[in-house]
């Protein structure tokens, strides 16, 4: 009986890169529903959504999930360029190669690169600073008959919504009523305001300032460059999504049609939506 | 010398049987200790290597090919028959016994026709075991097509892509016992000499084509598997490399050379476009069931297309001469090859060929009438009873490109004309060789230990061999005979030990090859290896060809002696011995080529009958049928060689007897 | 033909002089070149031409012409077999190309594949694969059961016949981008997983089999499908993701 290697065969890689790359399209489909939200929600509901995304004990896990698939794909994907490299070790002094192949398909690696370097500056900008910086928490300003003030908002039940901003205090704070929220001494602490991510990203794209110093308006900067990374996102999902099914061995003349389909519909439809988001956040008030 | 066919006593039927009990057999512990050569891996090579692994012994294949799985087997298209009866229409062992010899024109061993029509039916067990694809009904069961000369259904096929699946299947069998390290393969090693010890053929000179290398191999026999020899003709089916030197060098060293003049010419190839055209490619005798042949009625319209001023679809009807329908109404187009080919080389040598080449030599095979009658069919069958000619024509071009898509393609890739809209054009080319060294029941040459199989022997087809039964022989040699009889040869073998290969013999072997690749590298002559084999080539189609003479025949040998002369003298072969020199190579094998041919033109002089593809214009009745001389002539010419003057050669007939089948006239009217 | 013209062309072709050499792309002027000929003939012509001025003939892999055999091979204006599609160089016709073209003519490039000779290629990887799996393990006696006695249906046979169609010419691994020879594998695995002859070694088959071409260096599928298009056999994409199955099924 010979000995199975579903770790290190060309095939095994080839299950991994498509299981990861799965994974990785239904996490996508997560992340664009949550993010739509900056279009069609609140500002509450998006720093609500934020919150539970980053302390629910189940999307914990998954997000780990996330992670090392990321890591995998991308360790995985590297092992294979550098072989298939090594494959051909003398090139062709003339190709041809859109003659029998796609652009996507040709140039997964680089495209693969590219989504690489999008992510980590992506998560630099917002995840590392929702985990690892103060953030500011979300307020919301209440004109109460000329007497403007701000509250933040917190994470608890009923009415006990808002609080105001300047009672804040330490552990301990004593709100006064005036028949609008909790009259009775209550534990807060200062984080379970619901940081605002919302407004980061809001920020973020509509930011006049420098970038480095140099590129003027980085706002309109990170719209473009969010915008391409997901055009290169699209290409990459092109080819991957339906090479997915492939690689698993899932393709019969039945269904294959369709999968390709439901693939090149995926790879236009979810990057482009992404895509919206901050060109909506920068041309939008 | 008397040559003894070894055919065992008894009845025909029980013959192979009575011979198998009697064989001597070796041990299974002894084997290992027995060194086997098998020169060739097409279907007869490949599978007898894969036999004898199996079997235990120590095998040591060569192939010329980069690897096994290229022999020229590969390119059968139509099918291989074998007595089944699937189809329930009265076939059995006998009918296909029978039909053999009489497709070979009563000249071919009835005991060895019978043996293959006897084992026909295990090849197709064997081969379905094996993972071999052939063509099924829905049913789930094999089917079955009908090929020329036979009024059964017995040929079973794989697309047209027979002979590769079943290359492919013995290759599996082959890469199986190289992989358990019982068979060791040799690729891209050509055999260029037999060394004999003591009389018996103990190894031989395999030049390594990749380094040059000259390598010694020592066996306790030696199968020569390695094909036919069409490319004397310089244009063939054959692949290009295709070559005799293997059977020639044998021959030479003492294997007589049976019937060398039996050449089958394939009725329908594309004909011949140029003078740079290196091979002539086939189209499936299948086409032949839907395809009608003809030339024009008049003279002048055959000049006028040739010239391009007109085209066949505007020839009318009455003005078309369908040649074979008119000659042969019982069989119409699907006569046996032989018979197709001569009638339409019958008519473009009486100044009708539509081919605007040098010869004018090609006919055409059209498909208009099938498409009307199929389109009518299919609408009919779609509940259309009043379709129009347009309908009509659309749907009988889809049934054919369904039945014929592939071959079509490829024709129109080769032609660039479109075979569904104006007939194919086709000319008979050479395809097959039925004669080759002479070998015993046993299949072992006139050399002891020195074994010849498939269509590099000369024993079951006689003067023409049918459609589908190629294949069937190479597989009953390697797989169902070869096992037997060596083990018989081998049984006397197990004390010999491992034979050196630093024998005197060996040595002069080597250094006769050695000289003969020297000379030919030192020659700085003026002409290409190609130019030569070309001259050979149209010396031999024109004179050793479909249609033979006295003349001819006796013009040819003294050409081809001169020839000879000439190439030794003016041939330049660039390059060195230590490195892949295809020029080379395809020096050595244009050598054996020349002499062959001299020996076939003084076969083909030597026997005075038509029979089969060999026709004699002298001998035809006034129909221009072929006129057997069973009187004279029924005997295998198998030819000595008696040193390089080929005309020295010495004829030894082995007479042919009949005890089963009564000779009658082949008859296909 | 009487369509046939005569054209002139450059070619500029690989030569090497044996597999420890370098090599480099050399250029040649081929005159009067008939668009009947077909590619191999036209190198026929070229090789005649530089034989008669004493220089070394071009050596390529090429046998029985019709496409079948799988010896020709030839990258040619950088795809795998020429500008055509479902054939080999040997089927390959010079009305392809017009006059005045510069033509590439380079060997087959794979670490698998080295190059012997000029445009002649090492293809025995192929053969080694083949016998690491590629068979059915049954004695070659004939006594097996009749051949009718296990039905087939005819999808199935018609399917591991189209699959047994590759010629093993290597186009597959020539145009990849990865050097994979995963087409080559797909459909011998295939063949064999589709016929209950070959469905008893199944497992270990398709382990050994993919085991053997990865030990050989060929690069990994990435799906590209362009060994699908330049295969003059038409062997399917469906080859390769049987595999993949037959694989997951073996592992498990």
């Amino acid at each position: 009986m010979a000995k199975s290697a579903l770790l290190k065969s060309s095939i095994a890689k080839k299950y991994w890169m498509a299981l990861t790359g799965l994974f990785l399209c239904l996490f996508l489909v997560g992340h664009l529903a949550g993010n739509l939200q900056l279009i069609f929600g609140t500002p509450l509901q998006f720093n609500e959504y934020a919150l539970f995304m980053t302390t629910n004990p189940a999307v914990k896990i998954l997000s780990y999930v996330t992670y090392i698939s990321i890591l995998f794909h991308v360790v995985d994907g590297f092992l294979l360029t550098i072989q298939n490299r090594k494959a051909r070790p003398v090139g062709y002094a003339k190709t041809n190669p859109g003659a029998n192949s796609s652009f996507s398909s040709r140039n997964m690696a680089v495209l693969g690169t590219l989504v690489l370097i999008f992510i980590a500056t992506h998560m630099t900008n917002f995840w590392a600073k929702m985990h690892f910086t103060t953030m500011p928490l979300q307020t919301i300003t209440i004109d109460n008959g000329g007497q403007v003030s701000s509250f933040y908002i917190t994470s608890g039940w009923g009415q006990d919504r808002f609080i105001n901003v300047n009672q804040v205090d330490g552990e301990n704070l004593i709100i006064e009523g005036n028949g609008f929220y909790y009259t009775k001494p209550i534990k807060v602490q200062f984080a379970e305001g619901y940081k605002d991510l919302h407004k980061i990203t809001m920020d973020f794209f509509r930011s006049k300032e420098k970038l480095f110093g140099v590129i003027p308006n980085e706002g309109l900067f990170f719209t473009i460059f969010y915008v391409l990374s997901m055009a290169v996102l699209g290409f990459h999902l092109w080819h991957g999504f339906q090479s997915a099914f492939q690689s698993l061995g899932l393709n019969s003349p039945k269904w294959t049609p369709t999968i390709h389909f439901i693939g090149k519909a995926f790879a236009v439809l979810v990057p482009f939506l992404f895509a919206i988001i901050p060109l909506y956040i920068h041309f939008t008030k | 010398m008397k040559l003894d066919s070894k055919i065992p006593e008894g009845p025909v039927a029980q013959k192979w049987t009575n011979h198998k009990n009697h064989l001597k057999l070796v041990a299974p512990n002894n084997r290992p200790k027995i060194d086997i050569i098998v020169v060739g891996t097409g279907l007869a090579g490949a599978s007898a290597a894969a036999s004898f692994g199996e079997m235990g012994y120590n095998v040591s294949a060569f192939c010329f090919q980069d690897s096994p799985r290229r022999a020229h087997s590969i390119a059968a298209q139509g099918g291989i028959n074998a007595a089944k009866n699937y189809q329930n229409d009265g076939d059995s062992v006998y009918r296909l016994f029978y039909d053999t010899i009489k497709g070979g024109d009563y000249r071919a061993r009835e005991a060895n026709v019978h043996r293959l029509a006897e084992v026909s039916g295990s090849i197709i067990d064997q081969c379905v075991a094996q993972g071999v694809p052939f063509a099924r009904e829905y049913g789930g069961m094999l089917d079955n097509r009908s090929f020329g000369g036979t009024q059964v259904q017995r040929t079973f096929y794989a697309a047209g892509q027979t002979g590769q699946q079943l290359l492919l299947g013995a290759y599996s069998a082959l890469s199986r016992q190289i992989g358990l390290g019982r068979v060791k393969m040799y690729n891209r090693h050509e055999m260029l000499e037999l060394v004999k010890v003591d009389g018996k053929a103990r190894g031989i000179i395999a030049r390594n084509l990749i380094t040059g290398e000259l390598e010694r191999h020592s066996a306790h026999a030696v199968i020569i598997a390695s094909g036919g020899y069409g490319n004397v003709y310089f244009l063939s089916t054959n692949a290009m490399g295709s070559n005799v030197t293997a059977g020639w060098k044998i021959h030479k060293q003492g294997a007589l050379f049976a019937n060398p003049c039996y050449v089958q010419i394939h009725p329908t190839c594309i004909p011949v476009h140029g003078t740079n055209q290196s091979k002539l490619t086939l189209m499936s005798e299948s086409l032949r069931n839907s395809g009608r042949i003809w030339v024009p009625k008049k003279k002048e319209d055959a000049e006028a297309i040739r010239s391009g001023n007109l085209k066949p679809t505007q020839i009318a009807e009455e003005d078309r001469d369908y040649f074979l329908e008119r000659r042969y109404p019982a069989f119409g187009n699907l006569v046996p090859r032989d018979v197709a080919s001569r009638a339409a080389k019958e008519r473009c040598d009486a100044g009708y060929g539509i081919e605007a080449n040098d010869t004018n030599e090609g006919v055409y095979l059209d498909f208009s009438t099938e498409i009307k009658n199929k389109g009518k069919q299919a609408a009919y069958a779609q509940g259309n009873h009043n379709p129009s000619e347009e309908e009509i024509i659309k749907l009988g071009k889809k049934w054919l490109e369904e039945k014929y898509g592939n071959l079509f393609t490829m024709y129109q890739k080769i032609t660039d004309e479109n075979p569904y809209e104006t007939p194919m054009k086709i000319y008979p080319a050479v395809h097959y060789t039925m004669g080759g060294v002479w070998v015993d029941y046993n299949l072992m040459s006139t050399i002891p230990g020195c074994f010849v199989a498939g269509e590099a022997n000369f024993s079951d087809h006689g003067a023409n061999r049918l459609g589908a039964s190629a294949l069937m022989q190479g597989l009953a040699d390697g797989y169902f005979v070869l096992p037997y009889t060596v083990s018989n040869y081998l049984a006397d073998e197990i004390r010999t030990g491992k034979i050196s290969t630093d024998l005197p013999e060996f040595a002069e072997a080597e250094s006769n090859v050695k000289s003969q690749i020297d000379k030919f590298l030192n020659n700085n002559g003026s002409k290409t290896v190609d130019h030569f084999h070309k001259r050979l080539g149209l010396i031999m189609w024109n004179k050793v060809g479909m249609g033979r003479n006295e003349q001819g025949l006796k013009q040819a040998i003294s050409e081809i002696a001169q020839l000879k002369e000439e190439f030794y003298s003016d041939v330049y072969v660039p390059g060195t011995s230590d490195e892949l020199n295809p020029e080379l190579e395809k020096a050595l094998r244009v050598a054996d080529f020349i002499e062959l041919g001299q020996l076939m033109a003084m076969d083909a002089l030597q026997r005075n009958e038509s029979c089969g593809g060999h026709f004699r214009e002298e001998y035809q009745d006034a129909e221009g049928e072929t006129l057997r001389d069973d009187e004279n002539f029924k005997f295998v010419g198998a030819w000595e060689y008696k040193g390089s003057d080929i005309s020295k050669s010495e004829l030894h007939k082995e007479e042919l007897k009949y005890e089963e089948i009564k000779i009658a006239a082949r008859n296909y009217k | 033909m009487s369509t046939a013209k005569n054209i002139n062309i450059t070619l500029k072709i690989w030569r090497q002089k044996n597999t420890k050499t370098k090599g480099g792309i050399e250029t040649y002027k081929l005159d009067n070149v008939s668009t009947a000929s077909s590619f191999l003939e036209m190198l026929d012509q070229l090789n005649e031409q530089l034989v008669n001025d004493r220089k070394e003939p071009v050596a390529f892999d090429h046998d029985c012409r019709e496409g079948i055999c799988g010896s020709c091979s030839l990258y040619i204006n950088g795809r795998a077999h020429g500008p055509d599609t479902g054939i080999t160089t040997c089927q390959l016709h010079m009305r392809m190309f017009n006059d005045g073209d510069t033509i590439y003519v380079e060997p087959w490039r794979s670490k698998a594949f080295p190059v012997i000779k000029d445009l002649v290629v090492d293809r025995t990887a192929f053969d080694r694969i083949q016998q690491a799996g590629g068979f059915v393990s049954v004695n070659t006696s004939g006594n097996t059961i009749d051949a009718n006695s296990l039905p087939v249906p005819k999808d199935d046979a018609d399917k591991a016949f189209m699959a047994a169609a590759c010629i093993g010419c290597g186009a597959c691994v020539a145009t990849c981008k990865n050097g994979s020879a995963m087409l080559f594998v797909g459909a011998k695995v295939s063949q064999y997983a589709l016929l209950p002859q070959g469905k008893v070694e199944a497992t270990e088959r398709v382990l050994n089999m993919v085991r053997q071409m990865d030990e050989e260096g060929f690069g990994n599928c990435t799906n590209t499908g362009a060994c699908e298009i330049e295969c003059p056999k038409g062997i399917s994409l469906e080859n390769i993701a049987r595999m993949n199955r037959e694989y997951l099924k073996a592992s498990l």
